[in-house]
């Protein structure tokens, strides 16, 4: 049925990317982020599409994978790329194309700020193409732990995370069966205008969310005769732990960060 | 006094003050290592019962005591600890993203140390027979297996007592028979007491004693043996008897002498064939 159901886009393996502590990913790339704003030279670029290229490779993750990631997004890349192009009038007339006028510096921006978005969404996709979704739950849980002492309540938003994902596939396997239940009972969700395809959903949603509550208050039952009571007094059985592999990642990225401000313009 | 015992004295319960009892002036003890299954109609308060053992809910007259501690708002937790439960949904009470980390969960709760809880996820999947599937997640489980974790994560704990709330209920004939199995085999290995809700017969034959509820109340206690023999009463209060008791009583009708009354189709063939040598 849906055995093949695989949650967000993780690709399963071994590769050192795989093996990183989730914590130190999702930290890495936050600054990546940050620094990618800074650069502003070909070297500056060079380095941070090295980083990004290197790390794309190490994850071992198929490239039709990540292209497939890029997707959506190719898009907005090409326009900004454009409107770059077409707006920006400095520097000197490089060509002009149907009797607009394209200058040099139009070209270099939008080159730089698609490369930009391209490199952006590049490591973020690494991120949830080589860590489960429950692994990113965990890295929150930890990175937010400061949170607690405002009474930000961490630990119910982690769990909370975590039981989603746990009851997605449960939740699609019983919209299937809902809508094969409904389909034998002769409701079309296939054919006919937009209008009567909404429709259709219909008795389809009810029937799931009565029974998705119904769910919500047996489970909650469950945990309480499991005992529990709450983040207060909890141990983990998921163990996070920095390795040598994630202090050597902090070594090369802040390495990357120094050649960055250096070589800029 | 009181040790691994779990006792109801005088219990009633309903769940708002303009609604009718649930239980009425419940009372008994469920002893160390017993097997106990208890049943009724839906609505003779036999799930309450379960519940009240937990702690879920609180008796309004009465009292309750699980291993010698009165179940209230400060012992709840401790009396959690004792009284693991297996409910009826097999997909409703899997709460972790993992066969492994649903096992944990219960130890996570009771604030175990993580080495021990590694240690006790092998020893408790093993007894349950799903070393194998440590790391599946949970929809690719069938309904038994999923029950057999839930089983496990509750060992996990180490409880003294078992609560099966009708866990068989939605399983068919092969799981039904697997969680049974590694019931018997689990509370053969250690010092469990088992209390079984359910509407199985052949589950009833095999506990050690039989509490039959009706309306709230407890209507009869005994052996599967001393019940079942006394059908009329259980059919005065719409409740089935095991296929093998009535054929006894058919027999017996017709005049084929029987000493005992059978529990299943091996004692009624052991009950047949010497009749028919001493003749």
């Amino acid at each position: 049925m849906s055995s093949s159901l695989i949650i967000g886009q993780y690709i399963p393996s071994d590769s050192v990317i795989h093996r990183l502590d989730p914590r130190s990913k999702i930290a890495v790339i936050f600054f990546y982020v940050v620094i990618v704003f800074f650069a502003n030279s070909v070297m500056s670029y060079g380095v941070l599409a090295l980083f990004a290229l290197s790390s794309a490779v190490l994850s071992k993750v198929p490239f039709s994978y990540i292209m497939k990631g890029l997707k959506p997004v190719w898009f907005l890349v090409i326009f900004t790329f454009l409107l770059h192009l077409f707006v920006t009038r400095e520097g000197e007339v490089a060509f002009s194309l149907f009797g607009w006028a394209v200058y040099e510096e139009g070209l270099i921006q939008g080159a730089a700020i698609s490369l930009r978005f391209f490199l952006l969404i590049l490591v973020t996709s690494l991120l949830t193409l080589t860590t489960t979704p429950i692994e990113i739950t965990d890295a929150i849980e930890e990175l937010l732990g400061p949170l607690k002492k405002v009474k930000f309540p961490v630990h119910e938003l982690a769990l909370m995370m975590s039981i989603s994902l746990r009851f997605i596939p449960t939740l699609m396997q019983e919209t299937e069966k809902i809508s094969k239940a409904q389909a034998s009972r002769g409701v079309d969700f296939r054919t006919g205008a937009f209008k009567d395809r909404v429709k259709a959903v219909v008795p389809l949603l009810v029937p799931l969310f009565v029974s998705a509550f119904k769910r919500a208050e047996e489970l909650a039952m469950a945990m309480e005769a499991r005992g529990y009571q709450g983040g207060e007094g909890r141990t983990k059985l998921r163990e996070l732990k920095l390795e040598r592999r994630d202090w050597l990642l902090f070594a090369v990225f802040i390495l990357l960060a120094a050649v960055l401000f250096l070589t800029r313009s | 006094m009181g040790e691994r015992q779990v006792e109801f004295r005088n219990v009633s319960f309903r769940y708002q003050e303009d609604m009718p009892w649930v239980l009425r002036d419940v009372s008994f003890t469920i002893g160390p290592d017993e097997w106990v299954a208890v049943i009724g109609h839906n609505g003779s308060g036999k799930s309450t019962i379960a519940k009240l053992m937990n702690g879920l809910l609180f008796p309004q007259e009465g009292e309750i005591l699980v291993d010698g501690m009165p179940v209230n708002e400060k012992t709840i937790w401790d009396v959690r600890k004792q009284v693991g439960m297996v409910f009826q949904n097999p997909d409703n009470q899997f709460v972790g993203t993992t066969v492994k980390d649903d096992v944990a969960f219960g130890m996570e709760n009771h604030g175990m140390p993580r080495e021990l809880m590694l240690e006790r996820i092998k020893e408790s999947l093993s007894a349950v027979g799903m070393s194998d599937y440590e790391q599946q997640e949970p929809h690719r489980l069938s309904g038994g297996q999923k029950q057999r974790v839930a089983i496990a994560s509750v060992l996990a704990v180490s409880p003294k007592f078992i609560i099966l709330d009708e866990a068989t209920a939605m399983l068919d004939p092969k799981g039904r028979k697997e969680i049974m199995n590694t019931v018997h085999r689990v509370q053969e290995e250690r010092d469990l007491s088992l209390i079984t809700i359910t509407h199985d017969l052949h589950e009833v034959t095999q506990s050690s004693r039989v509490i039959v509820m009706n309306k709230g109340e407890v209507w009869m206690q005994g052996s599967p043996r001393d019940v079942f023999s006394k059908k009329e009463h259980l059919q005065e209060i719409g409740l089935d008897t095991p296929f093998v008791s009535k054929l006894a009583d058919h027999l017996k009708a017709e005049g084929v002498p029987l000493t005992r009354e059978p529990l299943n189709h091996q004692e009624l063939l052991e009950e047949l064939w010497t009749s028919r040598s001493i003749m």
